[in-house]
């Protein structure tokens, strides 16, 4: 199996402290310490509830946390901070897919909203994420699989440092598990780094990811 | 500016591809404005006196009613996390969400403004002042409303509550836009123009603040 | 979450601090109201044009002033509270909502009775009573989102923010209303603005507006002590508070 720390940065490119996060007047998880550095994929495990979604929804700025603080190549991070934002590729539970525009119009959207075309073509990109032929038609018509497709060529269309994939391979088939196994190591061959979520464990050939767990009293 | 064209262009292609309910607005202005007649009595005299009022109201109405689209959708697909998240200044793209609006929505009631206005028997002399509140005032509601819609936009059911808080901004903007029109013929009117230019200026200056701000609680 | 509570005005202190004095505050409150009615409703000569009724304005004058001053209170700490994220400040805020409505629905009735022998009906549309009205709605709405969102943080800063927006929008609602007014109803109720006020009249008038103000803090503070539990229920003091399970 391959080693995928080839190119790991020795200092991390985002650092939590102490984070603590809760939902309503529960506490989800405390005093929670992570780092992840440039060319690793960390894999944060955690039964349904345990607050996986929200911890990376406050790792994006996109939720502030209860308590504790994140640190962006060892600066605080101010949630808004236009820096971050261009160096950080968030793909949640909701995709971010308009179903009435095509696939080339959502990625047209977000390399304007990305306001750098860094990245691949978006035919290269659809095509690498095998929906080469669906550009041009209304995401509506398109499966669950093929939908999160659309969403993950963005990865490829607006080059960005960190990954942070909310359950990256739901209703992705074999084929497509592979493919994103290709794009995470090739993304950590070239000194990026990635933060997934799955409450399954996949199969994953390339890369091996590091686990963080945040089950409460782990 | 990129993101700015990119986002107005995506929700105007949108509206397009939802063109029955981008009509609805306007539907139910006409519906409305329509109505009042008849609950009232259709004489000239009448009609007249309360045109302007009705006008209004139904403008105020048709647009609290399309305010919910302005970010519902983006808030349910995970578009408005990558606004949120994106590099480019979120009032940017708030302010380009609002142009989308009322491009769908504003715009459209002024375009069908002289034959409702003819419907109500407006003096064809206020027509002008009409069209120039309209072109004013419609802008201040959407650009007012986005704050109301950006602090409900993660409730289930917010449209209830949404009126409760926009309605009561919009009255600065219904008692100058209705006053000119009914002292359209024959009383000067530039005063209650310059002060609903006033408060279009103010409005895209601040709410678009106010709004990202509002998105960022939102969402959180 | 302990570490941000503490970060500027420690719950525990305020907790312990606003329990000590608003008591003190409550019983002032009381004398002063006590003295002012007596002054405004026994003492104070009846006047030469409204006879006995004109006694309503030391009741309803001081809370239309309360409920500006609430409003303007409440938009204040939602701004430290979203700017420098203080919770008590938010706390603070949200809890003056309620009182803020509470003064601007009596100055609304009070209004409209005063109205009855003035104007020979209970509601005219006023300038006053009308940006009146519309300061209701907007305790309302700041109200009615904060009990809409789930997230009590989320809640409170989306009120707050609403709350800031209205007070840029009170004086261009206000002065739009008062310009409506002029332009509809003329000069009909300049008798209300008497010229001076008499001394025997303004001392308890002044006596109310005191003790009005002091009935808000005072309710506030039991208020904001309710709520800072409410929100630190996870919070260790508030744990060890309730173990100890002291009468409070």
């Amino acid at each position: 199996m391959p080693q995928t720390e080839l190119h790991r940065d020795r200092n991390p490119l985002l650092e939590a402290v102490d984070l603590s996060c809760s939902r309503g007047h529960r506490t989800l998880f405390e005093n929670l310490a992570l780092q992840v550095s440039g060319g690793e994929v960390v894999q944060i495990l955690g039964a349904n509830g345990s607050g996986k979604t929200t911890l990376l929804r406050v790792l994006c700025g996109l939720q502030p946390p209860a308590a504790g603080s994140l640190r962006w190549r060892g600066r605080d991070m101010s949630p808004g901070a236009p820096e971050v934002y261009a160096e950080v590729q968030f793909i949640g539970h909701a995709g971010g897919v308009k179903l009435d525009l095509t696939p080339r119009e959502n990625l047209d959207v977000a390399i304007a909203l990305g306001g750098r075309p860094t990245g691949t073509t978006v035919a290269t990109a659809l095509a690498r994420l095998g929906i080469g032929k669906f550009g041009r038609r209304p995401v509506r018509t398109l499966s669950a699989g093929q939908r999160q497709r659309v969403a993950l060529a963005r990865l490829l269309t607006c080059a960005s440092l960190l990954w942070v994939l909310d359950e990256p391979f739901t209703a992705l088939d074999a084929d497509g598990v592979s493919i994103v196994d290709a794009m995470l190591y090739e993304h950590i061959r070239a000194g990026g780094a990635a933060i997934i979520t799955s409450h399954h464990p996949v199969a994953l050939g390339r890369v091996t990811p590091r686990p963080v767990s945040i089950d409460a009293g782990a | 500016m990129n993101a700015f064209i990119a986002i107005v262009r995506r929700d105007l292609l949108l509206a397009m591809r939802h063109r029955a309910e981008a009509a609805n607005p306007l539907l139910f202005f006409v519906i409305v404005v329509a109505l009042v007649p008849l609950g009232l009595n259709p004489r000239r005299e009448t009609l007249e006196l309360i045109a302007p009022g009705v006008f209004w109201i139904g403008a105020l109405l048709a647009t609290l009613l399309s305010l919910e689209r302005m970010f519902r959708s983006d808030f349910d697909d995970g578009s408005l996390e990558l606004m949120l998240i994106s590099p480019q200044p979120l009032p940017l793209i708030v302010l380009a969400k609002i142009l989308a609006h009322w491009l769908v929505t504003g715009l459209p009631l002024v375009l069908a403004a002289p034959p409702i206005a003819l419907l109500l028997g407006l003096p064809t002399s206020s027509l002008a002042v009409l069209l120039t509140t309209l072109v004013l005032g419609t802008p201040t509601l959407s650009a007012v409303g986005a704050i109301g819609v950006a602090l409900t936009v993660g409730l289930r059911r917010g449209g209830m509550l949404l009126s409760l808080l926009v309605l009561p901004l919009y009255i600065p903007v219904l008692i100058f836009a209705a006053s000119a029109v009914s002292a359209a013929d024959g009383l000067p009117v530039t005063g209650q123009l310059y002060l609903l230019g006033a408060l279009a200026v103010l409005s895209f200056t601040l709410a678009p603040l106010a709004a990202a701000a509002a998105l960022r609680i939102s969402v959180s | 979450m302990w570490a941000f509570l503490h970060r500027f005005a420690s719950p525990p202190h305020f907790y312990r601090r606003a329990g000590a004095i608003a008591p003190w505050l409550g019983w002032i409150c009381l004398g002063l109201m006590a003295a002012g009615l007596y002054g405004g409703l026994v003492v104070a000569p009846p006047d030469y044009q409204q006879g006995e009724s004109y006694r309503i304005i030391f009741v309803h004058v001081p809370s239309a002033w309360m409920s500006m001053f609430v409003y303007v209170v409440m938009a204040g700490a939602s701004a430290i509270a979203l700017i420098w994220r203080i919770k008590l400040a938010e706390v603070i805020a949200i809890e003056s909502a309620p009182v803020g409505a509470s003064f601007t629905f009596l100055a609304l009735v009070t209004g409209s009775l005063w109205g009855k022998p003035m104007w020979g009906t209970y509601w005219v549309w006023d300038a006053r009573l009308t940006s009146e009205l519309i300061l209701l709605f907007l305790y309302f709405g700041v109200m009615g989102l904060y009990a809409a969102i789930e997230d009590r943080r989320t809640a409170g800063r989306a009120a707050g923010l609403f709350a800031i927006v209205g007070v840029v929008n009170i004086p261009i609602i206000h002065y739009s209303v008062e310009w409506w007014h002029t332009l509809h109803q003329g000069p009909t109720v300049t008798k209300l603005s008497a010229p001076s006020i008499h001394v025997s009249m303004l001392v308890p008038l002044l006596l109310m507006a005191v003790s009005f103000k002091l009935f808000y803090v005072t309710v506030l503070l039991h208020r904001a002590r309710c709520g800072v539990l409410e929100r630190g229920r996870n919070a260790g003091w508030v744990r060890s508070l309730l173990a100890r399970t002291e009468p409070e």
